[in-house]
């Protein structure tokens, strides 16, 4: 999904400067995480709930095959139809084939980072389906020819006075609409697209092994009125995304919508279970789930199996100071912030997001405000493991700097010739630095030891005096 | 009580005031201090930048260094935490090794919290000269080893009033080790915006328990034009007050 390999540091060059961008974000991720922090607090028991979700996802990580059969039998017993796609490509082939075969036009859609993460829309609409993006956020990226920035808030790079002078000039609204009026033109503008679509696409927010049923967590109603009023549903799923028993989905729900966007419960959760019945008078005639593996499989199996828990909440990013800093397009992914700084090279090679381990200060707050407690600063630790292995130069030079730093002596003369530079050897870092200094004094003088004697050279003088 | 005294690198590259410090506070209240000098560093540099044989290198003479010491004080949070959390993981395949580590692991504190946990330090007098303080609470001193107010109660009764809450106290300042050369546009922002913060506070004097903030947060100051503000380690404030 990305040719070149990426290069963080330059793709958030801009990004890094630019304060109405750092202010957005701040903006609504500083909403979301006190709500969060507010609505988690107020929750007795939270903390248990994280490790029993946790302990609910290991247990679909270890069967991730037998869980998402179950599902697709009971989904089928339930009327609706399967497909599993192995990749990205498969995923995409078989919806267009479904929406040929139906002689689709156009369609709605919900949000999905599942079919963000296969590129669905750009390949609808090479096959001459218009999709239309219903999510506020997602309408307005749409709008713009954009990305989503973050997996739950995918505007959340603009903001309100960018949002209004878009829909000025996209949708011909007057400029300078208020929050209240952005939100009616928007809904004007896809009212007549929701009564009128031939198909309806969404993802999943978890998907119920047991029963075959379909969730759906939003906070606008749009998911309500694509899974109903288009004749055919096609739900886009990650394999990731099954979870055991329909009696296991109370706890979920409270975990993610808590954590996400510190409701106690969102404002629509739709339950799907098969199309609309014989005798219903209320959704689609057909149900198609796309259930997504594009490498998530392997990851089962291997040493970042966590990853697979996420529920796309968002925390991680919230928390981030880096995300936080940049903002979701400096990464370059589907997937931005600590969640994605994982999984991008997980799912797309390390030879494309060589960088994306490093993207974290190991500050360690996205394991903090993780719902399930995926080790997130742990795994961009492995990640860098992994990343040095084919480093051969940086390996040997790392062995060869350790085997110093372990031997008592050259470890000692090591660092009192440095302190000596540091101390009279200034004028050194002045003009052309060297090496690692250099990048170190972008923002920063050299460090100064501070004046008085070393610590080794008064502790053996105490010594001597003491003797 | 005897411990033995983890420099750590920062402190004896650059803050050996702050080790001094640390002597003088625990002897101050009687503990008996040994410095075992064939020490050196943590390993946390390779531990962080994917080199576990260089990382299991030094927590291998840490051990040889301090396994039979009664209690490490380390001076710096963030490589307690790398003792204390990291080093039997270095070790999966070593029952023994896993067992040795995490026993050295749970001897192993950081300053401030040997005080409070083991010293059980409560009360600590005015400090003699006061002026307004603040404090950088750093990543690892929060997440790490998990010790949160107990720095902030000190300075509180030390300076009174004039101990100035930071704000965005649980947000990183930006430096990570590795990251504050690898992405160093980001580690300045983040910085910068930790320096702004410390600067709103209106303190003349910021102290922390982990150097390796205080180094990147000093050497940022100095840059922009913040050289009046001083960095300490809490050490080097309580020692004032100890030791007066």
């Amino acid at each position: 999904m990305h040719e070149r390999p990426h290069n963080f540091r330059i793709a958030s060059a801009s990004a890094v400067t630019d304060e109405v961008l750092r202010a957005a974000i701040r903006k609504t991720a500083d909403s979301l995480l006190s709500r969060r922090a507010s609505c988690t607090a107020d929750y007795p028991g939270f903390e248990e709930l994280r490790d029993w979700g946790r302990s609910r996802k290991l247990e679909v990580s270890g069967r991730l095959e037998q869980y998402a059969r179950e599902f697709a039998d009971r989904v089928e017993a339930a009327g609706g139809k399967v497909h599993f796609a192995r990749d990205a490509a498969e995923a995409v082939a078989i919806i267009v084939r479904l929406a040929r075969e139906r002689g689709a036009r156009t369609a709605v859609k919900s949000k999905s980072m599942t079919a963000e993460e296969i590129s669905l829309n750009e390949a609808l609409s090479r096959a001459g389906v218009t999709v239309t993006e219903t999510d506020l956020g997602e309408f307005i990226i749409q709008l713009a020819g954009e990305r989503p920035s973050h997996v739950l808030a995918p505007a959340i790079h603009r903001n309100r006075a960018q949002i209004a002078e878009l829909f000025h000039q996209t949708i011909g609204t007057p400029t300078d609409l208020d929050v209240k009026d952005l939100v009616r033109a928007a809904r004007a503008a896809l009212r007549q697209r929701f009564l009128t679509a031939d198909l309806g696409i969404t993802g999943g927010n978890f998907a119920v092994a047991e029963t075959g049923t379909l969730v759906l967590v939003t906070n606008e109603g749009n998911g309500r009125m694509t899974t109903s009023l288009p004749p055919v549903h096609i739900a886009v799923v990650g394999i990731d995304k099954i979870i055991p028993r329909i009696s296991d989905l109370p706890g979920f729900l409270t975990l993610l919508t808590r954590s996400a966007s510190g409701q106690p419960i969102s404002s629509y959760v739709s339950i799907i279970t098969g199309p609309r019945k014989q005798g219903e008078e209320e959704g689609p005639e057909e149900l198609h789930v796309v259930l997504l593996d594009n490498g998530r499989s392997p990851l089962a199996r291997g040493p970042f199996r966590e990853i697979l828990h996420c529920l796309h909440c968002g925390a991680c990013l919230n928390h981030c100071p880096v995300y936080r800093a940049v903002g979701g397009h400096a990464y370059e992914s589907v997937y931005p912030g600590p969640m994605g700084d994982v999984l991008s090279p997980l799912l797309w090679g390390m030879e494309t997001y060589p960088d994306l381990p490093d993207a974290c200060t190991l500050c360690g707050r996205c394991a903090e405000a993780c719902p399930v407690r995926i080790p997130l600063p742990e795994y961009h630790r492995k990640l860098r493991i992994l990343r040095a292995r084919g480093q051969v130069r940086l390996t040997l030079a790392a062995g060869v700097s350790a085997a110093a730093a372990a031997n008592p002596s050259l470890y000692r003369t090591g660092l009192g010739i440095l302190r000596q530079i540091l101390i009279d050897g200034r004028e050194l870092f002045n003009g052309e630095s060297i090496g690692a200094m250099e990048n170190w004094m972008i923002c920063r003088n050299p460090p100064r030891p501070r004046k008085g004697p070393a610590f080794r050279a008064w502790w053996r003088e105490r010594e001597r005096k003491r003797s | 009580m005897k411990v033995s005294l983890f420099l750590t690198c920062t402190a004896d590259l650059l803050y050996p005031a702050s080790a001094l410090a640390c002597v003088r506070v625990l002897e101050a209240l009687g503990v008996e201090v040994d410095f075992p000098r064939l020490q050196t560093c943590c390993g946390q540099p390779w531990l962080n930048t994917g080199h576990p044989d260089g990382a299991r290198r030094l927590a291998l003479h840490f051990l040889e260094i301090f396994e039979n010491a009664d209690t490490v004080v380390a001076i710096s949070s963030s490589c307690a935490d790398t003792v204390r959390n990291h080093y039997a993981d270095l070790f999966p395949d070593s029952p023994e090794l896993r067992y040795r580590m995490e026993a050295v692991g749970k001897r192993t504190f950081e300053f401030c919290e040997y005080l409070y946990k083991i010293l059980k330090l409560r009360s600590i007098p005015a400090h003699p000269r006061s002026c307004a303080t603040t404090y950088h609470s750093s990543c690892r001193t929060l997440r790490g080893i998990g010790l949160r107010g107990v720095a902030e109660g000190y300075l509180a009764r030390m300076f009174g009033d004039d101990f100035i809450p930071l704000s965005e106290s649980e947000t990183c300042c930006g430096f990570g080790g590795s990251f504050s050369i690898k992405l160093p546009e980001i580690s300045g922002r983040l910085m910068a915006d930790k320096l702004r913060n410390i600067e709103a506070t209106g303190a003349s004097q910021v102290t922390t328990l982990d150097l390796s903030c205080l180094t990147h947060l000093a050497a940022g100051a100095e840059r922009l034009g913040l050289g009046r503000i001083r960095f300490l380690h809490l050490a080097e404030l309580m020692a004032d007050v100890v030791t007066k």
